[in-house]
């Protein structure tokens, strides 16, 4: 008991007297505070990002320029791409770490107490950066999420906004992978080996690797960029001997293992929800892991394909083509998996599951249209229009974000003592999945007849599926008001009190502890078996 | 046991953050290794003397080589082609003249960078001399005029009969005393 206690380190001393109010949420090293910190900031961010999507959404609805300048609708994609990418998707997925992996695997705490605290708090900063350069002379870069050189070579102080932000959060997410990964490999309780941590876990330690080995490539583009900018550097400066497509591999090394960073600890949620909603283990644990590994290692070789118009050697083309075609095998022994735990189990469809089952049809679309990108001839057709973007959305949106979805309603209960309301919950589902489907299902047609993204006008035979996008667009948005609904509802204590499994099939650590758990969780490790 | 915990955690930490560090190195490691990778498989080969394989000349056809000339709006120069356009059999080999002046009163760096209309003329377009494979700094006031000599390869489909040689100067930044 001592022991536990005082490996704590640094951190004990800060929960010896409690601060109160606010200072205890700027002050706490506690996971779950942390944990709640990053969920929290995670649903502002969402709901910013949100906003810009109507407001790009709104543009859309007719040809012809209604409420933006050209300009000002740039910024508000790339703003969209960043927001969503950078402060939503990314720190919800650490907010479930938090939370989850100490309870997890056994562990009282995370690794490092205090730098978990600085790797929330940097993030706020990150986010008044990038919101602040709407306000900038020249407003916010409008160079694309993607922060294509020579477009970010030339932009005016929003960019440089931009990539102080990116430099911020890439900070906070290095430090709380390397806290995911401390926790992971020293912390767990005895008896839990590797082959027993539950998927959530093995997918967050592969994803907190991804992290540590591209966002420091990231961080390194963007500071070619600043240089170039400010310091008379000429790496992507064309004149200066330089080369705008080296942004593009520089950029792409760290994008591609990105995308799997927002998707593999969906992966685990999803994998964590389909055994309990099935009641039956998770079918072929191992090869999962081997497959989320796969699929990780696969992710540093396939950069390319992002860029198959830049102009490259037949050779090279061939070799992205076929290794991005690779990663299907992986991804489909995981579809079939979960698949096969629900094969004659005893399921149920209450929200968790139903955000699952989601997942699992609407990831699978969206992987479908990935390998039909992967086709480098396809693609030169293709890139820059809608169908990548419905491609991108499919799998972002149905995938990251319902597993997300799905996450919170499974964990929920557990982490606030109270069902939530599972009838606005399903409310909830069918309305996303609906409205998520009449926003992005049109894209693939607008796509496929040569629409380019990222254009605030657009021709008059695109305007009826522009129409549909906007409608659902805005539908989405508003059912996601039932989801702060059900949250305000649950956290202010109005659901029946749950017992300490919540789900009868649910299986794990997490599920011993009382609901909702102590603030102390596990100071004596439990013994797995 | 107790620190023994907080130990293992520290070395861990060490061991990542180390990770980390490499990492961030190897971003401005692709900056070599992609010119590297470039020159090994003859991209970016466009401010680099072309090797000419075949001089047959082709009289039986004519072709139309326009010339463009283009300025990055904040180099202070002026930049003329000395023939608008020239009329020339492919595989002949033929040399026209730019002209550059440096209109403001510093010395200024410039770097020219080729392109070509309709873009797959590029690959049978050989620059054997070219200003643009070095860089040019005037002096304030100074004008000075370039040859560009070419060949068209024979091979350039037949359906083409006109191709745009495009020229943009840039200026080099960081040149000259003249900060980013």
């Amino acid at each position: 008991m001592e022991a536990a206690h005082a490996h704590n380190g640094h951190g004990h001393g800060a929960h010896g007297h409690h601060y109160s109010g606010l200072m205890r949420w700027i002050t706490t090293t506690n996971h779950k505070d942390i944990g709640t910190l990053y969920l929290f900031f995670a649903l502002t961010m969402f709901f910013v990002g949100g906003l810009l999507a109507l407001m790009l959404r709104a543009e859309l609805f007719e040809p012809g320029l209604q409420f933006w300048r050209p300009e000002f609708f740039n910024q508000l994609t790339t703003m969209h791409g960043l927001i969503m990418v950078f402060g939503a998707i990314m720190p919800a997925f650490v907010g479930f770490a938090n939370w989850q992996v100490p309870m997890m695997i056994g562990a009282p705490d995370m690794a490092f107490a205090r730098m978990n605290n600085w790797s929330f708090w940097l993030l706020p900063v990150g986010a008044i950066l990038l919101v602040a350069s709407f306000f900038v002379p020249g407003g916010a870069t409008a160079a694309g999420w993607t922060i294509y050189a020579p477009l970010s070579t030339q932009m005016g102080p929003g960019m440089d906004l931009a990539i102080f932000a990116l430099h911020i959060m890439g900070a906070s997410s290095i430090m709380g992978s390397i806290n995911i990964i401390t926790t992971i490999l020293n912390m767990r309780a005895p008896g839990m080996a590797l082959m027993k941590m539950p998927l959530f876990v093995w997918t967050w330690l592969i994803t907190a690797y991804l992290l540590i080995a591209v966002m420091p490539v990231l961080a390194g583009a963007v500071t070619m960029v600043l240089t170039d900018r400010h310091f008379g550097t000429n790496f992507f400066n064309a004149a200066g001997g330089g080369d705008p497509v080296l942004f593009q591999h520089v950029f792409w090394f760290f994008g591609h293992p990105e995308v799997y960073i927002m998707i593999l600890p969906g992966f685990g949620i999803v994998s964590q929800i389909v055994p309990t909603f099935a009641r039956k283990p998770l079918f072929g644990y191992s090869s999962m892991v081997y497959a989320t590994a796969s699929i990780a290692i696969l992710s540093f070789i396939v950069w390319a394909h992002h860029m198959f118009t830049v102009g490259m050697p037949a050779v090279a083309q061939l070799f992205f083509m076929y290794a991005t075609m690779l990663i299907a095998v992986p991804t489909g022994v995981k579809v079939f998996n979960w698949i096969a735990t629900m094969w004659k189990g005893s399921l149920t469809f209450e929200t968790p599951m139903l955000f699952a089952c989601g997942f699992i049809f609407v990831f699978s679309m969206g992987g479908f249209t990935g390998l039909v990108l992967a086709i480098t001839p396809v693609d030169i057709q293709l890139q820059d229009t809608y169908y990548v973007v419905a491609h991108f959305h499919y799998v972002l949106v149905a995938g990251s974000l319902f597993a997300l979805f799905g996450g919170t309603y499974y964990w929920l209960p557990k982490w606030i003592g109270r069902m939530y309301d599972e009838t606005l919950g399903k409310w909830h589902f069918w309305l996303s999945m609906i409205f998520f489907n009449i926003t992005f299902f049109p894209m693939h047609f607008t796509g496929l007849a040569g629409l380019p993204r990222r254009v605030p006008d657009y021709n008059m035979q695109f305007a009826d599926f522009n129409m549909i996008s906007t409608i659902g667009a805005f539908g989405f948005g508003l059912a996601q008001l039932i989801f702060v609904y059900v949250l305000v509802k649950a956290i202010r204590g109005a659901g029946e009190k749950v017992s300490d499994k919540v789900w009868e099939g649910a299986d794990g650590l997490e599920w011993t502890l009382p609901s909702p758990p102590p603030y102390h969780t596990f100071e004596t490790p439990p013994l797995v078996k | 046991m107790v620190s023994q915990q907080s130990q293992t955690n520290q070395q861990t930490l060490v061991k990542l953050l180390l990770v980390a560090v490499l990492m961030f190195g190897f971003g401005f490691a692709m900056v070599p290794f992609y010119r590297a990778l470039c020159d090994a498989l003859g991209l970016n080969s466009v401010v680099k003397p072309d090797a000419v394989a075949n001089t047959q000349v082709d009289a039986g056809r004519l072709l139309t080589v326009e010339f463009d000339t283009n300025l990055r709006s904040d180099l202070p120069w002026t930049f003329t082609a000395v023939e608008k356009s020239v009329r020339i059999h492919p595989g002949a080999l033929t040399q026209v003249t730019f002209e550059i002046r440096n209109r403001s009163d510093r010395p200024v760096t410039g770097q020219a960078i080729p392109s070509f209309g309709p873009q797959l003329a590029g690959r049978y377009f050989k620059k054997l001399d070219c200003f643009c494979f070095t860089q040019q700094t005037l002096a304030p006031g100074e004008a000075r005029r370039m040859p560009v000599v070419f060949v068209v390869e024979p091979g350039l489909p037949q359906d083409v009969n006109t191709v745009t040689l495009s020229y943009t100067f840039f200026e080099v930044e960081g040149k000259n005393g003249k900060d980013g």
